[in-house]
């Protein structure tokens, strides 16, 4: 079933998340992968390997994630949609040029389908430990970052990760789990009229701007080879791209490095709400433990307790107001996560009412009875 | 006796412009570099190489690491990065294989390319990515002070090997060979026309090309080993360095000891299948089957 230009044609499949994950980039115009194998993302990679040469691009293997994403960055200003995928502890590899990426402003995405840690941790089997790693491992930097719960939002988002990556120059996450990645379920793939693809902003020589005009949150992109003469660097630099110390300089450029984000987070912000107009309690949660927490929220619903789910679409930025409000409503706030606690400290700095993580992280999911039991206490309190 | 004065400036000197002004950006002059460096000479044999190449300079791409010759790159007018500590090969490949209409040079240092990098190096010239990549070789980490890495010669003093180095150095000429390059190189900086024919050489080569320049460091490296003035490795140099395109590369080691000769020369020039070359058969093989 082969759609335009090597694409799968439009209409319903049965695949897994990782594949997912792949069909979407291609659909984006993603044509450059530069990846190291590394379970429970391996599928990604390999597939990557078998489909993007099919659709006139590349996927190379590269001699571990450091390269790889200084790769990524490499072909990104080539002027290729770019993207890579992995787990924990390439994930921590990846964070150096990732680091370069954002200071340099080259539109990438990385899917890190997370596994059970710390290290090299359990191959294979579900965690969400990188939650804070994402935001903080490259310093003091801001994130973006989807946070999918099912092979079509696998899909969808990925989708999604692009485009912003592309609007925004920067580095983008797709912080997946072992359980998404290698779920299989139905997917649709949506026509290429459908979904919309954000096309790169690049500059044009002959107007012999600045390449880095911190007026604007915007900027076009110089690509190689196409005359614009500039030096990009992974030093602090000027609005003509040369290295500085001057404080002026580093408050320039970091300033609009946060605020081309944090000046448009709520138009980045994603997330559901379910049966949150009654709610007393509220289950906050993201990736599959979505899953798991929504099943948790209808058997509450069963036992009498007014129970309600957040999900968190974008973990990163965190979108506080839509945490700040719901807090307001409700008694208590519930977190599970596969992790020993990470984004219950974001609710817990934004919601007024009482915060209660539920941490379980031996490389099973959450079961949804284990959230009903907590949903159960917070809710006779 | 008169004190010198230092801190009132002296009248300001104009010169007339380079012929090579097109190719640098005066703007960001006077350079980092240190009196008796040998980096500016390598930037000098790049452009007239890049001059020479026949490929349109708006297709060169310089890319450098961390370090001194780190800086290399930002001072050509062309489009130029300067990426992350030892991963300027990695950044080059990627860039390389998107867009194979590009000729692709990185310029940087030993430490930066055979120390934290060492790994990319191998695996670029293993899989003969045709990008360029020229070394500084200065025999230690000169911006951060002068540490010793894994270029130092056996017994020589940094500020990390005070007693002497007690690592034994690579032959980088024998390593980037048997890795599996497409050309490999050594010259000093005192082969300022051998410099430029070797580069040129490299951007005629689909494939990886290896060019390691052996540079003076007075300050960091000079001082502490036998060679504490701007000519004095220079003299070294003029008097040890023996051109051998043929030598064995298992003997080409260097000691920079003032006793021993330093081979140089152009060591290999053979043609093999590019990594891009073979990615395109890839990709034909690919398209032919899903047909």
């Amino acid at each position: 079933m082969s759609g335009t230009q090597g694409l799968l044609a439009p209409g319903n499949y049965f695949m897994m998340g990782n594949f997912a994950c792949v069909e979407a980039a291609l659909m984006a115009g993603c044509r450059f992968y530069a990846g190291y194998p590394i379970t429970p993302s391996s599928e990604i990679f390999e597939r990557s390997c078998s489909r993007f040469p099919q659709v006139g691009g590349q996927a190379i293997e590269m001699e571990d994630e450091i390269a790889s994403m200084a790769a990524l960055v490499g072909a990104s200003y080539a002027g290729a949609k770019v993207m890579t995928a992995t787990s924990g502890p390439g994930f921590s590899l990846m964070l150096e040029n990732i680091s370069l990426a954002y200071i340099m402003e080259a539109p990438c995405v990385v899917v890190n389908v997370q596994r059970s840690g710390p290290c090299t941790g359990i191959p294979t089997l579900v965690g969400q430990g990188d939650m804070m790693q994402a935001k903080w491992g490259s310093g003091d930097v801001e994130t973006i970052a989807y946070s999918p719960s099912s092979v079509q939002q696998f899909f969808d988002l990925t989708v999604q990760a692009f485009n912003t990556a592309e609007k925004f120059r920067t580095p983008v996450f797709v912080l997946a789990d072992q359980v998404t990645g290698m779920m299989w379920e139905k997917l649709r793939i949506p026509s290429e009229d459908e979904v919309e693809i954000v096309r790169r902003q690049v500059m044009d020589p002959s107007r012999r701007e600045v390449p880095f005009d911190y007026s604007r949150d915007f900027i076009p992109m110089p690509i190689v080879g196409s005359d614009c003469r500039v030096n990009i660097d992974g030093l602090t630099h000027d609005a003509r791209g040369y290295p500085s110390t001057e404080h002026s300089v580093s408050q320039g450029m970091n300033s609009h490095l946060m605020g081309k984000i944090r000046n448009h987070a709520r138009e980045i912000w994603k997330w559901e709400e379910y049966m949150t107009d009654d709610a007393e309690v509220l289950v906050v949660a993201y990736g599959s433990t979505a899953r798991s927490s929504l099943a948790a929220v209808k058997e509450a619903r069963a036992k009498g307790i007014r129970a309600a789910l957040l999900r968190l679409i974008t973990p990163w930025p965190f979108p506080d107001e839509v945490v700040q409000k719901l807090g307001n409503k409700v008694d208590s706030i519930v977190v599970p996560e596969i992790n020993y606690g990470q984004m219950v400290h974001m609710v817990r700095e934004n919601a007024s009412c009482s915060v209660v993580g539920v941490n379980w992280a031996p490389g099973t999911p959450i079961a949804p009875q284990t959230i009903v039991d907590a949903l159960e206490v917070v809710s006779s309190r | 006796m008169t004190q010198p004065v230092f801190d009132e400036p002296g009248p300001e000197v104009r010169t007339p412009s380079h012929m090579r002004d097109g190719m640098i950006r005066p703007e960001r002059f006077p350079n980092i570099w240190c009196p008796g460096c040998g980096i500016g000479i390598v930037l000098a044999a790049y452009i007239g190489a890049l001059e020479k190449s026949g490929t349109p300079s708006r297709n060169h791409v310089c890319i450098s690491g961390i370090g001194c010759t780190g800086r290399a790159a930002g001072y050509l007018n062309l489009d130029t990065f300067h990426t992350t500590h030892g991963r300027a090969i990695p950044f080059a490949t990627g860039m390389a294989v998107a867009n194979p209409a590009l000729e692709v040079t990185v310029i940087a240092g030993d430490g930066d390319l055979s120390t934290i990098g060492g790994n990319h190096l191998i695996h670029a010239a293993r899989r003969n990515v045709d990008i360029n990549v020229i070394m500084v070789n200065n025999f230690n980490y000169g911006m951060t002070g002068g540490q010793h890495g894994a270029t130092t010669p056996l017994g020589a003093k940094t500020h990390t090997s005070p007693y002497g180095n007690a690592e034994a150095p690579f032959n980088l000429p024998y390593l980037v060979a048997a890795a599996g390059a497409s050309f490999v190189s050594r010259w000093t900086a005192l082969h300022v026309r051998q410099l430029a024919a070797a580069v040129k050489r490299m951007m005629e080569i689909e494939g990886f090309t290896f060019l390691e320049v052996i540079s003076p460091c007075p300050p960091t490296f000079g001082e502490y080993n036998s060679y504490p003035e701007a000519l004095d490795m220079m003299e070294y140099f003029r008097s040890k360095a023996v051109v051998n395109h043929n030598a064995d590369l298992r003997d080409v080691g260097v000691t920079v000891h003032p006793g021993d000769n330093l081979i140089v020369g152009n060591f290999v020039d053979k043609r093999r299948e590019s990594y891009q070359e073979l990615l395109d058969s890839l990709r034909a093989r690919a398209t032919e089957r899903k047909k």
